[in-house]
């Protein structure tokens, strides 16, 4: 019983958190927030007693893909808008 | 299509996405109550057969080895495309910032984000290899742990200097690794194919269960894997620091 509601608690969690990475407009912060939303999956995939695919998704979806991001971003921001 | 317009066609959307999602989620069975077929069937033969106590390396990189084989080669293949995209072209000047905009300058690091970034690099380093080879053990394998090895240099870079991040990490050993590693996943199927098995059939001495060495060929795997990863990784940060860094220093 303690588990299910565990269970829908971080679904809960991560529809918000989800929902937020959305609504963050600003590239930077995005990448930050995405980030936050990878742990959180991460968390879900061990609650869900899927620890393995729980360590993936903390490696590459809070640890790789905003890194990623970040530098995409900052050579973006480097070649800026053609003027 | 005016602004309103959108809003009500997004609201519509969503509230059809939000309706699909409930019925998708009332009928899930309980936590913890799920069977299935091929479940059952990997359970039952992870530790008796194959000596391996975490199922989903058992199943990765033994039971469908062939597979992981060609996920592992997506990321290869990705990483050359990174590398490609990212490569400087004879024809393109060096340091080429028409668009620089006036004044903007990066921050140094904080204190606080190089002690713990100095903290953290040996443990990184540690936790990596740990990940990688108790594949066969529990939770993890060459994925993960590659992914976590490849930090430890980002933290070197956060806590140091560029310079000091190109000694820890050059083009040619992120290459190397990058190589050797996806060369020991064929290897390790060429290997089985010399004792008469099939590729990638696990033939090796199995072991005892819940050790390091146990699993037969899955350790070797689970350290091939993980040398391509944490290369392959390592080599597409290297191309997006590499131009980055040039250019600020002109």
């Amino acid at each position: 019983m303690s588990e299910s509601i565990l269970g829908n608690a971080i679904l809960l969690f991560v529809a918000a958190a989800g929902t937020s990475v959305v609504f963050t407009r600003d590239p930077t912060s995005q990448a930050i927030v995405v980030s936050f939303y990878g742990l959180l999956l991460g968390i879900m995939f061990l609650v869900f007693r899927a620890p393995d695919v729980a360590l993936s998704q903390i490696a590459i979806g809070a640890l790789a893909l905003p890194l990623m991001i970040l530098l995409a971003l900052a050579r973006v921001k480097k070649q800026g808008p053609k003027s | 299509m005016t602004r309103k317009v959108r809003r009500v066609f997004i609201l519509i959307s969503a509230a059809a996405l939000a309706w699909v999602f409930f019925l998708a989620y009332r009928p899930l069975p309980p936590l913890g109550f799920v069977h299935s077929q091929y479940g059952d069937l990997v359970n039952a033969i992870t530790v008796p057969e194959r000596h391996i106590t975490d199922a989903v390396s058992a199943v990765n990189f033994d039971v469908r080895a062939f597979d992981t084989l060609g996920e592992e080669f997506i990321l290869f293949t990705s990483v050359m495309g990174v590398l490609v995209l990212m490569r400087r072209q004879s024809d393109e000047p060096a340091g080429h910032h028409e668009d620089k905009a006036p004044g903007r300058t990066v921050p140094p690091a904080s204190d606080a984000v190089r002690v713990t970034a100095l903290l953290l690099v040996a443990p990184a380093m540690l936790f990596g290899l740990y990940i990688v080879v108790h594949g066969q053990v529990s939770p993890g394998g060459g994925f993960q742990g590659g992914v976590i090895l490849a930090s430890a240099p980002v933290l070197v870079y956060l806590c140091s200097e560029y310079a000091e991040f190109r000694r820890v990490l050059s083009m040619r050993l992120a290459e190397v690794s990058e190589a050797a590693g996806a060369a020991t996943y064929i290897l390790m199927g060429l290997v089985s194919l010399g004792l008469g098995g099939m590729f990638l059939e696990n033939l090796l001495p199995l072991g005892r269960s819940g050790t390091l060495t146990s699993g037969g060929m899955v350790p070797f795997i689970d350290v091939g894997v993980g040398l391509e990863v944490g290369g392959g990784l390592s080599l597409a940060l290297l191309a997006y620091l590499e131009e980055l860094v040039e250019e600020k220093e002109q």
